[in-house]
């Protein structure tokens, strides 16, 4: 019943196609965009500098691309998969967006991809790492565009602790998605690598003491913990892991998102030699990423965190694309077609970016520590570089997908 | 053995802020029957205030006693501009306050964003006390400290103060103390701005070690419920029983049972409800 | 008079899909489910003097059974609808027992409680309830997919419903349960079993928001904690207070009012919560009756002055 309604549409639609598109240009109809984001909600910080680093982009190209104007339409999704999903049909059903980009929350990512699994429309995710979303349950219109997968950055980083010497770790995380497969990409590559993971603790989240686990993890005595933790969460560990006096007993390792500048930005000492791992680095030596720190820096007072990256370099992405079709966005297989093909350079991301054949980016990963600026702020800088790492790792795509997705109960953990 | 004192102690450090917040609460929702659920909001609201006051004049005292201060007013405004509009009808009177809840948590929002902050803690009381085997942060020792001070205080005022023992009365038997004459308005407003002052207070003593974001003041909110809940209304020794039994719960139920985080906390509050309203040491109305 | 302006709203609700198509055929979908649970809401809160905040916890559950049914077990939506009405009736069951010796505010804190517990479970119960990514799929029964005709339906259900309700509150039962509004100890003294009509009167209410929770699902086909939170009391409780307590067709007036301000104000801003606060906050002072209520105190003082000369 699906396919046939899909299919008459998709039949008319080419046919109304050509002359729409003509009309469109001749016009000049403006590009719509729809752009969710958590403006309000438990990630509300995160939700503006997501709009603020998209708009940036558009303001910095005079709002055109492909021949067109472009023209943003913000809506709140309230960190809430119910409203994102209300918002995005408003978005395409009332605004008549030519395609929805955004949201932060994996569980706002999901919904709206669902929804847009049942009419076509593109859906573009800098920030929703959901790994599914590009391995065993991809949807073709929705496209991780300067996005990652979570655990894509978390594999170099127990690369990285095998060879300085780390052999037993605790993990603790939030206990959702994000976390799972953050952990799972992490504790998949230790224990490959001959390291064994005492104890995985997870916590809801909003946990607002992590004082229960401090003990536990002291006691079993790991040479790291790796703590995956977002927003408030990430903040509050870092400094009760400090205020405990763990800061100088244990090596900590965090997820990207607990040492974003989103976080780091309003912490202290408590922060400062915390390593992590990711595509993004704001301190790294590279003219691209120089110049798009500075300008953020200068636009809005603070430091870009990875919100505020990811959609600067989704618009600049989509931008290439426009210019690719001639800003013909109303024929979507053409479209949908020139963004995955999009070979992204002179971007913040650094080296020439390209999605690998499932829609997910390749990245240079950079292992980062926080440190301090010159000036007092505290910023991550490069350790050391992982490059081209995929979704995959080094694992052939088919044979890795054929084991099941990381949860709770799977971790990817090699019996000894 | 001394895994268990660490996480008692932690337990009892969160139920001394628990405390703090709480004591305001049961003192209005006692007296004036308000369930005032802009009771979180004022936290979140005082811990900003807080935030801003100690960052900016150095001093986390100064920002304490700003924060106080600034709640109180705003407590006086809510309890003089919009809640008197509303007086004796009790529903009217909770739906109020969520609306009011709602507005400060946008205007704050607004403000000062959505990151998440710290508020700054005086050197002296940061990092770790030795105590034997265990390092415990000292600030959490601190709010300890505080909220044993505050106990206190309040008793002294509640069993030692004219004030204080209209108060009680008025927690026993409104009609009693209106028709003997007592001006309960001006006792209703002082109550009120009192118990908002304990939530500014809070936030900014929670603001240092639980940190400050959009949805704590629901976090709290909800707490502040359970304790006055379990503990019963309009009672000292109830938000003290109840913040410790809360805290205690919220502490070990995250260890021992993650999976039923919210249970353990919204279980015994259920409950109560059902089987004993009153709380462990409430009166009846 | 009251008969005109009945065949009026019929004759609006039935030419929405044809006069405003698309978009605003679903918005007005969605005005009538909410307006559904709201009117569940005013049994217990405008006819029995109860005010829930727990409701949107049994609207979310048979939203969640539905879901479930659907694409976990592979079932028919049909069943998966008697399932989910089932399963809050159920569910309102548990709440009644606990509830019913409380008034007042006490009442509206148990149920809080009690819709907590609720959102609890299905936030961590991931291996059934999906957790915080909660369950999602088509689960619209194929016969009623297109938006014209997914409009009608659920026009027809809540036309039914508002009907059943209707019949309820004005049968001798509902009578009864207006008497323990007006003075519970006077029900008493009479005799009459107090807790058991409020018992029956919360399930029933019950019963009916698990009817608008499954019409939700077929909307929506997505359940999240989010849907049995308490926002989501919240914001029922509201559509019934800005309609007007204790008038059943304030439910609907309250919906329209609420998700029509909605999608104004997140037009301009996303501000939503600031206003909704400042709702919340004037209709507490200026209007605690809502919107019918105070149409129905004019048109009594217009009658009034009418008839004087």
């Amino acid at each position: 019943m699906r396919r046939r309604a899909f299919l008459k549409t998709a039949g008319t639609g080419l046919l109304a196609l050509s002359s729409r598109v003509r009309r469109a240009l001749a016009a000049g109809e403006p590009i719509r965009i729809g752009l969710l984001s958590p403006l309000t909600g438990v990630i509300a910080a995160g939700g503006r500098e997501l709009v603020d680093g998209f708009n940036l982009y558009w303001d910095q190209v005079g709002r055109k691309a492909g021949g067109r104007e472009i023209e943003v339409v913000v809506e709140d999704d309230a960190s809430n998969p119910n409203t994102a999903l209300q918002k995005a049909r408003r978005l395409v059903e009332q605004r008549n967006v030519h395609m929805l980009v955004g949201d932060i929350l994996a569980n706002t990512g999901l919904a709206v991809a669902e929804y847009v699994k049942g009419n076509g429309v593109p859906y573009f995710i800098p920030v929703i790492a959901a790994d599914d979303l590009t391995q065993r349950k991809r949807i073709p219109n929705v496209i991780r565009i300067a996005g990652y997968s979570a655990s894509q950055s978390t594999r170099p980083l127990a690369d990285y602790a095998l060879k300085h010497g780390v052999r037993k770790v605790i993990t603790v995380s939030q206990d959702y998605t994000f976390g799972h497969e953050q952990c799972g990409g992490f504790c998949q590559i230790f224990t490959e690598g001959g390291g064994a993971v005492l104890q995985q603790i997870w916590h809801p989240l909003n946990t607002p003491d992590f004082s229960p686990y401090l003990p536990q993890i002291q006691s079993l005595n790991p040479d790291a913990v790796f703590a995956m933790e977002t927003g408030a969460d990430g903040s509050r560990f870092i400094q009760q892991w400090a205020n405990f006096g763990l800061k100088d007993k244990i090596r900590l390792f965090t997820s990207m998102n607990a040492t974003d500048q989103s976080i780091i930005r309003t912490l202290g000492p408590e922060a400062e030699g915390v390593l992590s791992a990711g595509h993004f680095c704001e301190g790294r030596d590279d003219a691209a990423n120089k110049k798009f720190v500075a300008d953020y820096e200068k636009a809005f007072g603070k430091l870009p965190s990875i919100y505020a990256f990811s959609h600067y370099s989704g618009a600049m992405w989509l931008a290439q694309a426009f210019e690719a079709i001639g800003g013909k966005v109303e024929d979507r297989p053409r479209f949908l077609e020139a963004v995955r093909k999009i070979k992204l350079s002179a971007s913040p991301l650094g080296r020439e970016v390209s999605l690998d054949k499932y829609g997910n980016p390749v990245y240079d990963i950079y292992i980062r520590k926080v440190a301090r600026r010159a000036d007092g702020k505290l910023w991550n800088v490069p350790v050391e570089v992982y490059q081209g790492v995929s979704q995959f790792w080094k694992y052939d795509p088919e044979q890795y997908m054929k084991q099941p997705p990381y949860s709770r109960e799977f971790q990817g953990i090699k019996k000894a | 053995m001394s895994m268990l004192a660490f996480n008692a102690l932690n337990g009892v450090t969160f139920a001394a802020l628990l405390f703090v917040v709480a004591s305001g609460f049961t003192l209005i929702f006692g007296l004036m029957r308000i369930v005032n659920l802009a009771h979180g909001a004022l936290y979140l609201t005082g811990g900003y205030i807080g935030l801003t006051v100690a960052t900016r004049t150095g001093s986390f005292f100064v920002g304490a006693a700003a924060a106080a201060a600034a709640i109180a007013v705003v407590g006086f405004l809510t309890d003089t501009c919009l809640l008197r509009f509303v007086k004796g009808h009790d529903l009217r009177q909770v739906l109020l306050a969520l609306g009011v809840a709602l507005v400060l948590n946008d205007l704050a929002l607004i403000v000062w964003g959505g990151d998440t902050f710290t508020v700054p803690v005086p050197p002296a009381l940061q990092g770790p006390l030795q105590i034997g085997a265990l390092a415990y942060p000292k600030y959490r020792l601190f709010v300890l400290a505080v909220s044993v001070l505050i106990f206190i205080g309040l008793w002294l005022v509640l069993h030692r103060t004219r004030l204080g023992a209209l108060i009680r009365a008025g927690v026993d038997d409104l009609e009693m103390v209106d028709a003997m004459g007592v001006d309960i308005k001006r006792v209703f407003i002082y109550t009120f701005m009192f118990g908002s002052a304990l939530a500014g207070l809070g936030g900014t003593l929670g603001g240092a070690f639980l940190s400050l974001y959009p949805s704590a003041d629901v976090e709290i909110l909800v707490f502040s419920l359970a304790v006055v809940i379990i503990g019963g209304r309009g009672s000292l020794v109830g938000a003290a029983a109840g913040s410790l039994l809360v805290g205690m719960l919220a502490t070990f139920g995250q260890v021992w049972f993650p999976e039923l985080a919210y249970f353990v906390i919204f279980g015994p509050m259920a409950i109560l409800l059902a089987f004993r309203p009153l709380g462990l040491f409430g009166r009846a109305a | 008079m009251k008969r005109s302006a009945a065949a009026v709203l019929a004759a609006a609700l039935l030419s929405v899909p044809l006069v405003l198509p698309g978009y605003k055929t679903s918005l007005a979908t969605e005005m009538l489910i909410f307006a559904a649970l709201a009117m569940s809401i005013d049994i217990l809160a405008g006819y029995a003097g109860r005010t829930s905040l727990g409701h949107g916890a049994l609207f979310g559950v048979a939203a969640y059974v539905v879901l479930y049914h659907v694409t976990v077990a592979g079932g028919d939506p049909w069943v998966a609808a008697l399932l989910g009405i089932a399963a809050a009736t159920v569910v309102a069951t548990i709440f009644a027992v606990l509830a019913i010796r409380a008034s007042g505010v006490y009442f509206l804190l148990i149920t809080l409680a009690l819709g907590m517990i609720v959102w609890g479970i299905c936030q961590r119960w991931t291996s059934v309830t999906g957790g915080e990514n909660g369950l999602r799929g088509a689960v619209r029964p194929a016969a009623v997919a297109g938006p014209a005709a997914f409009y009608y339906f659920v026009l027809a259900a809540t036309a039914l419903m508002a009907f059943g309700m209707w019949r309820f509150v004005h049968s001798p039962f509902g009578l009864t349960l207006r008497g323990i509004r007006a003075s519970e100890s006077r029900m008493r003294s009479l005799g009459y079993d107090v807790s058991l009509h409020l018992f029956v009167g919360f399930v029933v209410s019950g019963f009916f928001a698990g009817a608008a929770g499954v019409l939700y699902a077929f909307f929506n086909s997505f359940a999240s904690p989010a849907t049995v939170a308490l926002a989501q009391s919240v914001e029922g409780l509201l559509m019934v207070i800005v309609g007007g307590v204790g008038t059943l067709v304030g439910g609907l007036v309250g919906s329209v009012a609420i998700i029509t301000l909605q999608n104004f104000v997140s037009y301009h801003t996303e501000r939503w919560s600031l206003v909704l606060g400042l709702v919340f906050i004037v209709t507490m002072i200026f209007a605690p009756e809502g919107l019918v209520g105070r149409a129905r105190i004019l048109l009594a003082r217009h009658a009034a002055r009418v008839r004087e000369p």
